[in-house]
């Protein structure tokens, strides 16, 4: 009898070049994105043992953590100085070393540049039942289409480029099941923060989730991507969802992805790619997709989740001493206190973008609606970052630069950003930012900034009223429904 | 990766428990694009003080580095190994060291040797005048002064450094592998490699 095997076991065995006694395996690998800040070690450690890539085709090179969001040519065409030198001596050894490897390069100045986990799906560069990584924890975003993603160090990114695999133990299997509908006014990001909150950031440590439930087939590529990126920050270094038509919907005559014979090869084999009905998961988390409201972050943890109609949770409520101390220690570093009304916390600074919510579907959500209306007087600094320049230029031919610019948002050039504060893009001290980013660890926005992560629709209403807002009041009022 | 059998010469008396990641390389200098160099980052903060025992002459280029318990602790920034390596340091001997720290360390053909803390104050002592001795094959740290301190290492992780062997060139001595994984692949599913844009 064949043995029943989850999607993740599937993709596993027809990954493993050796198997070890200990049960470790020698993992090929099909994808390898690299950007500027986690590979200059491992080039140099190449070329001190006198080594190549061993499989450049396999590889590609895109530049995006340090890059300024402002113009990068001036109106000449030459290339605009990036103020801090060492963003711009990273920057330079990509570009140094891709050459020298023979890796493909997507440039700064080039349409299709943008934040890696953006560029690999819009590219078919990522494929159902690949295996891909980058010396990045959100790599697990690649997991919407089907692909085996995970983040990696970079010891093991110059290994995966002088050898194409790695050397791995086997993950547990989780499911995490979603039924039903979302209610009006919920998005894929409420979905993956009630996931952080309900499983914790270290629930899935030490797993491989599988997104699976009518919520998750219905979503769009966008909305699944959105998902897998936050897997890690419940613990889990991969989460995947199976290829199905939505999948290959979108990724059919992407730039990279197969084409005619070797399409249709492709998506036969991609339509193996489902668990077997009856296979076993290590543990089984399941969430009614009715439980799951217009959601935001009160802490410095993905974890730290609470309906915008709900309020700051009180550490005493707590029933561990150490998270009793944690939260007190969050809600001094936010500024915030117990039993205070989230829809009453003012924001002064909006970031629409990252790896997490910059995608043309999250500019479309932000976009609906800011129409016709103007950030409040409150807001210090609004800004939408595409995720790439091929969503920059969609969301340019469909007018919503325009919608964004009108309402007083900044409309920038695309990369990491304010996600991370790398390049200047940060949030100062003390001040407090509604932003679809993935992290709200302390000073992750930078030094002392206050992060309350949302969903795009969530930071357009915030910027609208200048404070935390339920985005359901503003589409009631919006679609004429009656309070 | 250089190959480490025995390591003999002065050792840093340092001894401080708890050290992490962070007091070995502070976090802006993560935005270097080398592994060398960062020997200049080390200890930064510490070397601050005065008196410190990375810039007294009496131990410079220590090829040991004596610490307490808990070495390496925190972030898990392989800039710390690297930034010892670059210190000139092959063997960093404490009662204790964290997991990540160790594997960074020897993934960069640094030795870490876990000794008790008696034997750690011995050595100490022994290192502000003398010479210190470890030989990774028989396991064991000596001084001119009789004392001999054995160690327990993995077996795998002595085999490598013993040859100088790194991961990389372990994986690729089965190249012959990927190659048929490849070239099976190529016949399977053809479509996997990107298609040129």
């Amino acid at each position: 009898m064949v043995k029943l095997r989850t999607l993740y076991e599937k993709i596993w065995d027809a990954h493993v070049v050796e198997r070890r006694p200990d049960g470790t395996c020698l993992i090929y690998i099909d994808r390898h994105l690299v950007h500027e800040v986690t590979s200059p070690q491992a080039f140099e450690g190449l070329r001190l043992a006198g080594r190549k890539v061993r499989r450049p085709d396999l590889t590609l090179a895109v530049p995006d953590h340090n890059l300024p969001t402002t113009p990068r040519r001036d109106a000449d065409g030459h290339r605009i100085p990036i103020a801090d030198p060492e963003s711009a001596q990273q920057l330079a050894a990509l570009e140094r070393n891709a050459p020298e490897f023979g890796v493909r390069l997507i440039g700064d100045a080039d349409v299709e540049q943008g934040i890696v986990h953006v560029v690999g799906p819009e590219q078919g560069f990522t494929l159902p039942g690949t295996t891909l990584v980058c010396g990045d924890s959100h790599t697990s975003s690649h997991g919407a289409l089907g692909a085996l993603a995970f983040g990696i160090g970079t010891s093991e990114v110059e290994h995966v480029l002088a050898t194409q695999t790695l050397l791995l133990k086997q993950s547990k299997t989780m499911e995490v099941v979603v039924e039903g509908k979302l209610g009006f006014g919920v998005t894929p990001k409420d979905v993956a923060l009630a996931i952080c909150g309900h499983i914790g950031t270290a629930g899935g440590t030490g797993y491989v989730m599988e997104y699976r439930g009518s919520v998750f087939r219905d979503m769009s590529i966008e909305g699944r991507l959105t998902v897998a990126n936050m897997s890690i920050e419940a613990g889990a270094r991969s989460g995947l969802f199976a290829p199905d038509e939505t999948t290959f919907a979108y990724l059919k005559d992407r730039p990279m992805a197969p084409k005619g014979a070797d399409w249709d090869a492709a998506v036969a084999w991609w339509r193996t790619l489902v668990t077997d009905e009856g296979a076993q998961f290590d543990k089984t988390v399941v969430i009614d997709a009715a439980d799951i409201v217009p959601t935001v972050t009160w802490g410095t943890s993905p974890e730290d989740v609470v309906a915008v109609t709900g309020v700051v949770p009180d550490p005493e409520s707590f029933e561990d001493a150490s998270k009793r101390a944690a939260a007190q220690k969050s809600l001094d570093y936010m500024g915030l206190t117990a039993g205070q009304k989230l829809a009453d916390v003012a924001i002064e600074h909006i970031f629409i973008g990252s790896c997490t919510n910059s995608r043309i579907e999250d500019l479309r959500a932000a976009a609906a609606l800011l129409d016709g209306r103007h950030i409040a007087s409150g807001i210090k600094h609004a800004m939408v970052v595409p995720g790439s320049g091929l969503v920059k230029r969609q969301a340019e031919a469909e007018g919503l630069d325009r919608i964004f610019t009108d309402a007083g948002f900044e409309w920038r050039e695309p990369g990491c950003s304010a996600c991370l504060g790398m390049n200047p893009d940060k949030v100062p001290a003390g001040e407090r930012c509604a932003s679809t980013s993935n992290r709200n660890f302390m000073g992750r926005q930078g030094p002392g900034a206050r992060t309350h992560l949302v969903s795009p629709a969530m930071a357009a209403a915030a910027a609208i009223t200048g404070r935390l807002t339920d985005v359901r009041e503003l589409l009631k009022k919006e679609e004429g429904i009656a309070q | 990766m250089d190959k480490l059998t025995t390591v003999e010469g002065k050792a840093y008396p340092f001894g401080m428990k708890n050290v992490d990641t962070d007091i070995i390389i502070p976090s802006h200098w993560l935005k270097t694009i080398s592994r060398n160099g960062m020997g200049r980052g080390a200890f930064e903060v510490l070397r601050k003080e005065p008196g410190n025992v990375f810039d007294d002459p009496a131990y410079a280029d220590s090829p040991i580095l004596i610490a307490g318990d808990n070495f390496g602790c925190g972030s898990s920034r392989e800039h710390a190994a690297w930034a010892l390596g670059d210190l000139g340091i092959r063997v960093v001997i404490a009662p204790s060291f964290s997991d990540i720290f160790s594997s960074n360390a020897f993934k960069n053909g640094i030795l870490t040797v876990v000794l008790p803390q008696e034997a750690i104050d011995r050595l100490m002592e022994v290192a502000q005048t003398d010479q210190i001795h470890v030989d990774l094959e028989q396991q064991t740290v000596t001084t001119q002064f009789q004392d001999r301190f054995s160690f327990e290492i993995d077996p795998f992780r002595k085999h490598c450094l013993l040859g100088g062997l790194d991961e990389i060139g372990l994986t690729l001595g089965d190249a012959d592998g990927i190659g048929v994984y490849e070239a099976k692949v190529a016949q399977d599913r053809p479509w996997m490699i990107p298609a040129v844009a």
